[in-house]
């Protein structure tokens, strides 16, 4: 599986690459066009990511974070999920390195083939940095405004925890 | 939103620092985490200009045009009103393809590209469309069909077959991508600011 993995990207970039030439298209001045406009835009994303894992970072650091999970543990068994997953369920949508430190935690404690730590690996791997992805793609285009996408996409997430829960539950019992 | 999202978590941080005697903590986070903010674009930047570069060739030959027929069946449904053909539509499609094969360095700048096709079929600058929101939305629901830094972790964690929680993972994922697609649809109702009728080519 993990040798599968390491012919993705290279057959991806030789198709693009063969199909460009084969249709007569100069491919190398046509890579620079693009790379150059994806150089502005790693500018463009900068000061969003600066904002939001700054917040983020004094959030973790100050202890809120942990007092937010605590105070959170009776909606968790509202819920079904176990209480044990709740810090991920707060740190996924905003952090995705903090995300994955408190992932590993608990495949630690609890053990990756425990009802906790099965939990926890669907939470991840059915979810992604909410937050993360909201500032980097409307930070791209200078879009302020960003309407209903955080309620839609936070929504999203909560149906990803809930399902994870049933899911494992359904399919491997307590 | 995100404006008092983002003083929501400062301030409070910094009022459960004073309670609990964090001060220092939350001193060196503010001095810190903002450089590791830079560290992550740089160390972003490349995969983003490699990827917008390779796209470009990709769309120039006419690649992007054959996969976004192939998955237009189902972004027809999430993007209604969205030239099929047309170059957003192309670089969504794009994006979604790296996002079922797991490519994350690859989804990302393919995504941005897909943002910037919406943006130009935009009226108003600086807000949303409801194309944008269900694109994003799409983004934050996890579209990876086999997600390999879980398994890895599992594997390295002990675990005697680390991929048997993938039927759980496809489950909970289709259910967040339901769940995000149906809200961005009733929330987006009656607020479309998109044209209508665009049929541009690049």
């Amino acid at each position: 599986m993990e040798g599968f993995n390491h012919y993705i990207v290279p057959s991806i970039v030789a198709v693009f690459l063969l199909y460009g030439l084969l249709q007569n298209v100069p491919v190398f001045d046509v890579f620079l066009e693009g790379a150059k406009e994806g150089l502005s835009t790693a500018v463009r994303i900068l000061p969003s990511l600066v904002g939001l894992i700054t917040a983020v970072g004094v959030f973790k650091a100050s202890g809120a974070l942990d007092l937010l999970s605590h105070g959170l543990k009776p909606a968790a068994q509202f819920l079904g999920l176990p209480t044990e997953v709740m810090p991920l369920a707060l740190l996924r949508p905003v952090s995705g390195s903090g995300g994955m430190a408190v992932f590993r935690d608990l495949l630690d404690s609890h053990g990756p083939d425990s009802f906790v730590g099965r939990v926890a690996s669907v939470m991840m791997g059915s979810t992604e940095t909410t937050f993360y992805t909201i500032a980097v793609y409307y930070g791209a285009i200078d879009v302020r405004k960003t309407r209903h996408t955080l309620p839609a996409a936070l929504g999203a997430d909560l149906a990803g925890f809930v399902f994870s829960s049933l899911a494992v539950l359904w399919l491997f019992g307590q | 939103m995100m404006n008092y999202i983002f003083a929501g978590m400062i301030l409070f941080g910094i009022m459960v620092a004073l309670l609990c005697g964090r001060m220092e903590a939350v001193s060196s986070a503010l001095m810190t985490e903002c450089g590791s903010a830079v560290e992550l674009v740089v160390g972003l930047t490349g995969s983003i200009c490699l990827w917008c570069g390779l796209m470009k060739v990709a769309d120039r030959a006419g690649l992007t045009e054959k996969i976004s027929r192939l998955l237009s069946p189902l972004t027809r449904i999430a993007f209604p009103g969205l030239d099929p053909h047309g170059p957003a539509m192309r670089a969504i499609s794009m994006n979604i393809s790296a996002n079922l094969l797991g490519l994350g360095n690859a989804a990302t700048p393919l995504g941005i590209n897909a943002m910037k096709e919406l943006a130009k079929l935009s009226p108003l600058q600086g807000v949303a469309t409801n194309h944008m929101a269900m694109f994003v939305v799409l983004n934050t629901a996890a579209l990876d069909l086999l997600p390999t830094t879980v398994g890895l972790l599992r594997l390295q964690a002990g675990s005697s077959s680390p991929f048997d929680i993938l039927p759980a993972v496809w489950l909970a994922s289709s259910a967040s991508v339901v769940v995000g697609v149906t809200l961005a649809k009733l929330l987006g109702l009656g607020h479309s600011h998109e044209r209508k009728h665009c049929h541009g080519r690049l």
